[in-house]
Formats: structure tokens, sequence, C-alpha cells
């Protein structure tokens, strides 16, 4: 609360000093909300480039409230039948259909942002957005996966780079695995977790590479309960049923799997560029980004790309809309791209940025910027029950020595009624 | 209006405000439920369409709900009875050592009255199979390592073992009053004519405890039915996992409702709940209240 009223207080002061300066407009003034989830490092940005914002545009004022991340979904959902809310709200891409479906976003005005400029300046899984033909939503900055490894624990096990190919990660996890006198894991060769980011990684790079697509190409059906879908459900789960060098929940908790990594007692992890922040916040060793690994040296890339995106709500009536069009220009223009990357360290969503030979080179930010080209953003429909249909198929594997090829039947049979019931709604 | 009509009026005015209170946290809501349980609603969406029974018959088709369904239903047989024997087991005990009586209570109770959900993190952690201190105690003891909440099979009962646990203080205080409450004639008497131990606890100690083995009974099974906060925290990332072994109904309702927003279904499956509860409810207090008189 305190936080709160201190950001109050400090609009207040602006607002003042604005009205001071422009007299009789501050009585015409047009308030925006905002509403993101609490992240510190994006909160303190939207704070400053809100002050920028309000100075070149003296008629507007812009309120940012944020809330918890773990509830956020649940607070803007049960906002929207109370009459609350913002005008522009920030979205995970996959709750996309929800509000759209529900009335609850507006389609991004095509004068302000015309879908050809939108699809020439932003990079390519932009279109996860993009909904009945239309616009509903943009983002400042996208993200992908990588490898995240231990360059201490590499170099104690002679090990001096990072796998290029799946094979050469399990040889290393092998080597990097650690137990103790009872055959009990006390340190992970790789990090694993089903229910991390790693459903992500079987689902949109696992899949593609051993050859198996995981969607028909309208996004209707899955399709990655083929023999070479199976052989790469196989090989993930062996690297607990077979190969032992990784251990599901090794640490408790929804990110136990980076805990462990940042505790140095998972050599490896994939996890997002969105995790950069906290690895460097708390991993105490040298450590290393690397693109994934493929099938082969020479093999298919892919990557799994995910974004948070800025939508326009129906409630923006009106000089209110306009406001916050503008708003919602400033917020994905290239500068605050560029301001975003270096304070909150997520990677930029234009193609001019990102496409920055400079960038590109960084050490940690140059692998997960080097996968954009080659990164799918799912069309989740229901994220939730998607999830957890893959965890359960590895699952089943793992704990009921079930076969790879009949769990992913199961799967593909449950995704499909998810799938199927909502593209029946939406024919 | 005479003195007893002005004292009426004066008590129902201060009864008002608690029942108006009841009425609008407690029965609006669950009328709420009844009506959502019979439209189809996103919680976003202004309209909420009546579809009949549909969420009825989807929950009924869900395979998941009645995993759920069964799951609550072991949890309550193997929760209730464990809590209420140790509960009595350690009362009765504690009712013979004269000193520390307080100190071993309080030490009881202790778990009852910590947050439950930073419980469930540090059980979660004497479970991990690789840097739990169970695990350790096992091999001690010669025992084999166990998965605990990483296999479907025992999940549930690892679930379960930390609820016991939370609760079992509580029930040795209700334990120790009820019987503080059976006068100590009814032993004397039996010992005089030769009564001892176990015909002492089976024909005194129990029947006049009955009372407080109902509310027990009724109390706990209650909390189990409901059981959700230690399950979603035990099982933080794969929710009701692994495969779904320890899903329970309320558990399942805040997964549709709240992370899937189909609050339709959400809502029959709280419907369903509540009948169940109170049906159970009702059934415990009709076949095990007797009154027992001597």
């Amino acid at each position: 609360m305190r936080r709160i009223g201190g950001v109050a207080l400090l609009v207040c002061a602006l607002a003042l000093a604005a009205g001071g300066a422009t007299g009789i407009q501050a009585q015409q003034r047009v308030t925006v909300t905002y509403w993101q989830y609490f992240f510190q490092s994006k909160v303190k940005l939207i704070d400053a480039l809100i002050a920028q914002f309000e100075t070149q545009n003296p008629g507007i004022h812009v309120v940012q409230e944020t809330f918890p991340y773990d509830s956020y979904n649940q607070k803007v959902a049960s906002a929207v039948p109370a009459g609350q809310g913002p005008d522009v709200v920030n979205l995970f891409y996959g709750w996309l259909p929800l509000y759209v479906d529900s009335g609850y976003l507006q389609p991004l005005p095509e004068d302000a942002f015309p879908t050809t400029q939108i699809e020439r300046d932003f990079v390519p899984m932009v279109k996860a957005a993009r909904f009945g033909g239309k616009y509903w939503a943009l983002p400042t900055a996208v993200r992908t996966l990588a490898l995240f490894y231990n360059r201490d624990l590499f170099r104690k096990a002679g090990l001096d780079r990072a796998p290029i190919t799946w094979d050469e990660l399990l040889a290393d996890a092998k080597r990097l695995t650690e137990r103790d006198g009872r055959g009990t894991v006390t340190l992970e060769g790789f990090g694993i977790a089903p229910n991390g980011q790693d459903h992500q990684l079987i689902r949109e790079v696992l899949f593609r590479q051993w050859g198996a697509a995981p969607y028909s190409s309208d996004g209707h059906r899955a399709t990655y309960n083929t023999p070479q879908g199976a052989e790469a459900l196989r090989w993930y789960t062996d690297l607990v049923a077979k190969h032992n060098v990784a251990v599901i929940d090794f640490f408790p908790g929804g990110n136990g799997y980076r805990d462990a990594f940042v505790a140095g007692r998972a050599a490896m992890i994939v996890d997002g560029s969105f995790a950069i922040g906290a690895i460097r916040g708390s991993a105490k060793f040298d450590w290393g980004v690397a693109t994934l690994p493929r099938l082969t040296a020479g093999g298919t890339p892919a990557n799994f790309g995910s974004l948070w995106v800025h939508g326009l709500t129906a409630r923006a009536k009106g000089p209110q809309r306009e406001a916050a069009v503008k708003f919602l220009q400033f917020i994905t223009s290239p500068d605050t791209q560029r301001l975003w990357l270096q304070q909150v360290g997520e990677i930029p969503a234009g193609k001019a940025l990102a496409g920055d030979p400079k960038l590109e080179a960084d050490p940690v930010y140059g692998p997960f910027i080097q996968s954009l080209p080659y990164a799918h953003a799912t069309f989740f429909v229901d994220e939730t029950a998607q999830r957890t249909v893959l965890v359960d198929a590895v699952n089943e594997v793992i704990l009921n020595h079930k076969d790879p090829k009949a769990a992913l039947d199961d799967a593909a049979a449950r995704e499909g009624k998810i799938l199927g019931e909502f593209w029946a709604k939406h024919r | 209006m005479s003195l007893g009509a002005r004292r009426a009026v004066s008590a129902y005015a201060f009864l008002a405000l608690p029942v108006a209170f009841f009425v609008a946290i407690r029965i609006l809501p669950a009328a709420q439920a009844l009506f959502i349980s019979l439209h189809r609603w996103d919680i976003v969406s202004a309209e909420r369409p009546f579809v009949g029974a549909a969420n009825f018959r989807e929950i009924a088709s869900d395979p998941r709900f009645w995993q759920a369904a069964g799951n609550t239903l072991r949890y309550v047989l193997t929760g209730i009875p464990a809590q209420l024997i140790l509960g009595l087991g350690i009362a009765i005990l504690l009712r013979r050592v004269a000193r520390f009586r307080g100190f071993f209570r309080a030490l009881y109770f202790i778990p009852f009255v910590t947050p439950i959900v930073a419980a469930s993190w540090v059980w979660q952690w004497m479970y991990s199979p690789s840097f739990g201190p169970l695990n350790r105690m096992f091999e001690a003891a010669g025992l084999p390592a166990q998965a605990f909440l990483r296999r479907p099979s025992q999940a549930l009962y690892a679930v379960a073992a930390m609820v016991v646990w939370e609760y079992v203080g509580f029930q040795v205080v209700i334990f120790l009053a009820g019987l503080e409450a059976i006068p100590r004639v009814f032993y004397e008497a039996a010992e005089v004519d030769g009564a001892a131990g176990w015909r002492l606890f089976r024909h005194i100690t129990l029947p006049l405890l009955n009372p407080t083995l109902v509310f027990s009974a009724v109390y706990g099974t209650i909390v189990y039915l409901q059981l959700f906060t230690q399950v979603l925290n035990m099982t933080f990332g794969d929710q009701g996992g692994p495969l779904g072994s320890t899903l329970t109904v309320v558990l399942y309702v805040y997964i549709q409702g709240f992370q899937r927003f189909r609050m339709g279904p959400a809502a029959a499956a709280t419907v369903a709940l509540f009948a169940a509860i109170l049906v159970i409810t009702l059934a415990q207090l009709r076949f095990f209240s007797r009154q027992v008189e001597y």
C-alpha cells in the first residue's frame, strides 16, 4: 500500500506540475488506466515511461495499477463482470481467446495499427495476437527458450562448451550427474521440469525436430501422436526413467528446476528469457546461455515463443480510447522496446531491434534473439488443460511405464477434445 | 410495549446483524452457485445462457471429476480414522501424565495454528526423495527409499498424513475436554465391580465420549471433504498430480473455475459437493448419535 501511495503522490505531483503549466487544459485531462502484473523492473519502467508520455501529451493522465503475478489472470477476469478494469491491459497471449470471445477487448484500430505495418515491423510470433483476421493486442517484448548451463560444473566435468545436439546433451548430463552412495541423485545433469518450460519444449521443439508436426495446419487438431512424436517423448522420458540424469520435482514448487539451477544442483535447464533476471540476480557461479540443441548438428532448429501483449479494452471509448491508443503506440514503439531490453531484460518484439547484430552477438541475449525466426507460439485455447495433457503423458510413461505412443494417443485425443470444443464455437 | 417485548426487540436487533452478514456472505453466494451451475459462463462474458443440466452431465462424463470424488472419499476414509484414533490415544496418554501435560498439549496443538501454506511447503521438502529427512530415516531403519509425492499410489496418503499431523492436536484438545466431562464415579463404581483396563474403556469411556466422537467425525469429515490448500501447495507445479492422484473435488472446482474459467462445471461440482456433504453429515448424525445414560 505504501508503494501505491507513493506512486499516487508522484502522479499527483506530476499532475499538478503539468496542470500549472497548461492551466485550463488540466481540467479536460483524460485518464487512461493501465494494468499489468507486479514485476519490480517492469513497474518502475512503466512509471518512468508514463512520466515521459505525459510530458509529451499534456492532456493525458495515465494510471498504472499492478497485481501479484500468481493471481493476475483471476484478478483481470473477475474485474470484468464487476464492470471495473483498465483501458489498456497486459495479458498473456494464451488468454486472448477468452478475452476476445467475451467482448472484453476491442480490436486495435486499423488506422493507428495497420495490419501490414504490424506484420512488417514485428517478429513472426506476433501473429498469436491475430484472431478472426484482426489484431487484438501488441507486445513490447517477446520470449524464447534457451539452454542455461553452469560453466563451473561443466569445467569440473571436463566439458568445455554447451551441447549442440540432444545426444550430446544426454552424454554431458551423464558426466555431470552426481549421486550419493545409495544411487540417489544429488546433482541433476539436466534440471527437468515437465510442468515448467518442458511441456513447451516437447510440444514445439522436440516433436518438430523428431519429425512430428504438433498440430494440424489449421490448429484444430493435435497431430503429435506419430511414431516420430513417440520417439521424441521416449528420448525425453528416458532422461528420468532410463538414464537417471534428471529427477522430476527435484526441488519442489513451480520453479523448482530454476531454483535447483541457481543452487548449483542442476547443471543445465531449459528456461525462457524471462528467467535471465532471476538467474543473474541469484546464481553465484559462472553460467552461460546457448541456443537449444538440435537432433543432429545441422538439423532443424525450433523454439517456443511466448509473449505478453497490451490490449485495448472495450471500456475505452471516445477521447479515452484515443488517449489509450496513443499510450499503446508509445509502449510498443522501438524506443520503449530498447528501454525494456535494457531495464527489464526482455527481448524486443520489433524486427529492427531484434535483428541488431550487436544484440545477436550478446552472450546472454544472443541465443534467445537468434531463435526468434523459428520460434512458434502455440495457439493455446485452454493453456491449463493443454499443459496438463502433456504433463500427464510424461508421467504416464515415467510412472506407469506406458508405451510413449499409447500415451501420446491418449494425449492427442484429450487435447483434440479441448481444441474441438473451442473451434466448434468459432466456426 | 412491555419490558419483555422490548427486550425481545433489542435481542432480535442484535441478532439481525450477524444474520444479515451470514446471508450476504454465505447464503447468497451459495444460491448464486446453484444459479451458475445451470448456466454457461466463462466469468468474463456478459451473457450467461441457461443450459439446464448440461454442466452436470459434463462433469458426470469427466473422468477427472470422478477421480477427484474417489480421491476425496479416500482422504476421508484414511484421514478421519487416523486422526480420531491418534487423537484419542494421545489424549488418554496425556491424562495419565501429571507433569508437563500442558506442555505436551501445546506441542501437539502447534501444527493446528501453523500457517497451512508454510507447513505444506516444509512437508514437501521433508518428502523430497533426494533431500528429505524422511527417506534418511527410512534408510536408517533399513527400509527402502520411497517416492512419496511422486508416486500416484502414495501421493494421496502422503498428503493425508500431513493433514492428520495438522489436525491431531485439535482433536487431542477436544478429546481431553470430553474425557474430563466423564464423572469419575462411573469408573470407581465399575472398579468396585471388578472391571479394569479395556472393559472400562469399552463400556464407560467410549459410550460416554460418543457426543465428542460424533462431533469430531462430522467436523473432520467436512474438513476432509473440503480439502484444498494442502493439496494445492504440496503439488504446486502439477496441481492435484501426479496424474490426478491427489486431486480433490475442491481443487477440481478451482482448476475448472479459476484457471480454465469454466464457471458452469465448477459451480455444478460445487453443488454436487454441497449435496454430498449434506447427505453424509445427516447420515453421520442419524447413525452415530446415541444417548447413553447410566
